[in-house]
């Protein structure tokens, strides 16, 4: 990952008032905390989350294995899991790809 | 099934009671605030979800799949994710429902 500037969520909620000021900021506030949410929570139930021009999250299957410490040496027995995966959309994808743009 | 901006448009319609019209605008705004923060340059954290970063990539040689003939592949920028603590914590909690939905 390249060390780059950052948005926190409160910059993207104020960004979100800027464009939006037809809203209350009150209201804004819990419009990102419910869609944030409502992802959060169709990805613990296993549900994709599909957003053209974004990009889709899914969950993928890790089988269990035998893993190592790598201080040690020593194998230790890695439980199977789920882990969130994006896929960035094509229209995100050419739009941060600025070096062939 | 999968969600998409309409069901989060009617998320927030149904639980903040924002009109049709504004939930739909506000989807749009939110996703298209992240991309164009990370067209920008810049990576984007959204606390208890997860942080979007970028990564640039070197060129390198690759191949069709199909045919076998080498193509090589161009330097580019890339988007990526990474689940907050909190995020993989729910999932882990819940693997076992999940396990039983997927298999």
């Amino acid at each position: 990952m390249i060390k780059t500037p950052t948005i926190t969520r409160s910059e993207l909620i104020e960004a979100l008032v800027d464009k939006q000021p037809h809203l209350a900021h009150r209201d804004v506030e819990l419009a990102v905390k419910t869609v944030l949410e409502r992802m959060g929570g169709a990805f613990e139930d296993g549900d994709r989350i599909e957003i053209r021009g974004f990009g889709s999250f899914s969950l993928h299957y890790r089988p269990s294995r035998v893993g190592r410490n790598p201080k040690t040496g020593e194998s230790v027995a890695v439980e199977d899991k789920f882990s969130p995966h994006f896929k960035p959309g094509k229209e995100l994808k050419e739009r941060v790809d600025a070096i062939n743009n | 099934m999968a969600i998409t901006k309409a069901e989060l448009a009617v998320s927030l319609h149904e639980e903040l009671g924002l009109n049709k019209r504004e939930s739909k605008e506000f989807v749009e705004q939110f996703f298209e605030t992240i991309k164009g923060a990370l067209e920008d340059g810049s990576s984007v954290k959204l606390s208890g979800f997860g942080n979007f970063g970028l990564r640039d990539k070197p060129a390198r040689p690759g191949r069709n799949p199909k045919t076998g003939e080498e193509i090589p592949i161009s330097a580019r920028r890339v988007v990526t994710f990474k689940a907050s603590q909190k995020l993989k914590e729910a999932i882990e909690d819940n693997s076992d429902a999940l396990k039983r939905l997927f298999s």
